[in-house]
């Protein structure tokens, strides 16, 4: 719960990590993707936060909780599993491994889990199994996962369907989507968000989370939001800028509020790429700039509400104390027109 | 025989596809040396894992750039501090193709990749050009009245001509000036609903442009300054 004026948040981290990075569990493609993620967190950090590399490799269990909890004011973290085990030997971060961390912790974590498309028909098994061992309420698909000779898969392909049906079934509401560099086929926009539009269409029942709201494809994102209800736009990556770029924060943020509205944006730190209590700082501090309030319009302070941890809340069922709902829009507050083609 | 001044003019006329800004600019040229008629150039990119294939078209049309120059002869790409580096620079100075690169990861070449990102980078260009028109005191009207001759020839304006051309729109001077998506001209009723799109693909871009500039920086321990060679 963060306080700020007399006003009083509560706070849903909707994704974390607790990962294992060190020299000892990684192979070259690893260390030059903890090395890439280090570069994030060093270019986007104020400088106070920036962790020394070693430690960015492998944090303690301690050290997490403290940042998230004790001084972080989150209420509740969703670990978001991410295996990339073809980096990674050991895992980067696995839904046993989150498991066995967020129950020290009880209450603190919700704990998502992760399926792989390619796994095919055995893998189908197990991540029931899977689902039944931790009850999970949602995963986490990084679409760029690197599986032997594959280089990523699409949220539309037909054995995604299979996997996504039996979330249905099993009711693994929240499909958390990640989109990174690589995807098959190489040749085309690995950030394309648009096999998300299909799969939303397909499963009107799941809702699916894009992560860091599209970036770098805030534009497709925007376009296949306003379209899907069932899509909601992530925060993660987006919200630092609010440090080292604070008007291109308050554009991403005012083009959000404009196309989906209020109601399907989600908080994220990406711990340990950042860190929650700077970020939740600056956030409800912050305003639209005055010379862009005419075209983006302004934030209210229900509205960061919304964003940093009601809108989560109700996707994962989060009671939340009464005193820190907000009153209910009566009317539709989505905003976002029809959009008009580019392409 | 060339200089090292004339192949980085030749690799200004190279940009990321992805971002429409070009190689120098971005910080993404780390060296040139001209030894006789050979010329090797060398590639750095903000991550380790930016996407292959913008890397790959990047080589390619670097080499192409090269090459044109009068007194070369063999011009040698190195993609530096990537996961593809090996697969792109031997791809690029065998005069591989994206596919015979990537034999078992791609099913086409980049042609439709290149055409999506001229499209967006073109929108983008449209939403700044329209709004400094409608900033100058003309009305969404007169705006939507416009030739393509009465565009600045500022680099929005310039850039503008040159993707038409790319992407085979019509680009004479009595053209129309801005263009919807399927090519119809833009009118007065869809030029906020226009806008407001064409200024949400501009922030992306600008954006993204921004965050890779800042990665590269942080990545390289380079000033501002430094990011050209």
């Amino acid at each position: 719960m963060y306080e700020k004026n007399g006003r009083k948040y509560f706070v849903v981290d909707e994704h974390v990590h607790f990962w294992d990075a060190r020299p000892e569990n990684r192979n070259k493609y690893g260390e030059g993707f903890i090395a890439c993620f280090y570069d994030y967190h060093r270019n986007l950090s104020p400088e106070e936060w920036v962790w020394p590399k070693e430690k960015y490799d492998k944090y303690s269990e301690e050290t997490m909780a403290h940042d998230l909890f004790e001084v972080g004011y989150v209420d509740k973290a969703i670990l978001q599993s991410t295996y990339l085990l073809d980096l990674f030997p050991g895992g980067f971060n696995t839904t046993d491994q989150n498991a066995a961390f967020a129950e020290k912790y009880p209450g603190k974590f919700i704990v998502n889990g992760s399926f792989d498309p390619r796994d095919g028909e055995p893998g189908l098994e197990a991540f029931r199994e899977l689902v039944a061992k931790y009850d999970l309420k949602g995963v986490k698909l990084y679409t760029a996962d690197w599986k032997g000779q594959s280089k990523g898969y699409k949220l539309n392909d037909y054995w995604s369907y299979r996997y996504l049906e039996l979330c249905e079934e099993l009711g693994v509401k929240n499909i958390h989507v990640h989109k990174g560099p690589t995807i098959w086929p190489l040749n085309r926009d690995a950030f394309d968000v648009h096999d998300v539009d299909h799969a939303a269409s397909h499963f009107p029942e799941l809702t699916f989370i894009v992560e860091h709201c599209g970036l770098p494809r805030l534009e497709d994102f925007c376009w296949i939001a306003t379209q899907e209800p069932n899509v909601y736009g992530g925060l993660a990556v987006a919200m630092p800028f609010i440090h080292s770029r604070p008007k291109y924060f308050a554009q991403i943020v005012g083009e959000l509020l404009y196309w989906i509205g209020e109601d399907r944006i989600v908080f994220a730190s990406d711990y340990a790429i950042w860190q929650p209590k700077w970020l939740i700082e600056k956030f409800v501090d912050f305003q639209i700039p005055e010379d862009m309030q005419s075209e983006l319009g302004t934030i209210s302070d229900d509205q960061k509400a919304k964003i940093l941890g009601l809108n989560a809340a109700k996707l994962y069922g989060i009671e939340v104390p009464a005193e820190l709902q907000v009153a209910e829009s009566k009317e539709d507050v989505a905003i976002g027109s029809e959009p008009v083609s580019v392409a | 025989m060339t200089t090292e001044p004339a192949v980085l003019g030749a690799l200004t006329g190279v940009r990321d596809p992805e971002l429409d800004q070009h190689l120098v600019e971005l910080g993404f040229v780390s060296g040139v040396d001209v030894d006789g008629s050979t010329v090797a150039v060398r590639l750095r990119l903000p991550t380790y894992y930016c996407a292959p294939n913008f890397a790959f078209l990047m080589a390619v049309d670097a080499r192409r750039a090269v090459e044109a120059l009068p007194g070369v002869e063999v011009v040698k790409i190195f993609l530096d501090d990537h996961f593809t580096a090996d697969e792109i620079t031997d791809a690029v100075q065998g005069g591989q193709t994206f596919v015979e690169a990537f034999p078992d990861l791609a099913d086409d070449e980049l042609g439709e990749l290149r055409t999506l990102f001229w499209r967006k980078a073109f929108t983008a260009r449209q939403a700044r050009l329209i709004d400094a028109q409608l900033a100058g005191g003309r009305s969404a009207e007169a705006v939507a009245a416009m030739r393509l001759g009465d565009l600045p020839h500022d680099e929005d304006g310039e850039r503008c001509r040159e993707l038409r051309r790319s992407l085979g729109v019509a680009a004479e001077p009595d053209s129309p000036a801005f263009l919807l998506g399927d090519g119809t001209p833009l009118t007065a009723t869809e030029l906020p609903r226009f806008l407001r799109y064409a200024r949400l693909v501009a922030v992306s871009l600008e954006g993204n442009a921004g965050l890779c500039r800042g990665l590269l920086r942080t990545r390289y321990d380079l000033t501002e300054e430094e990011v050209a060679v």
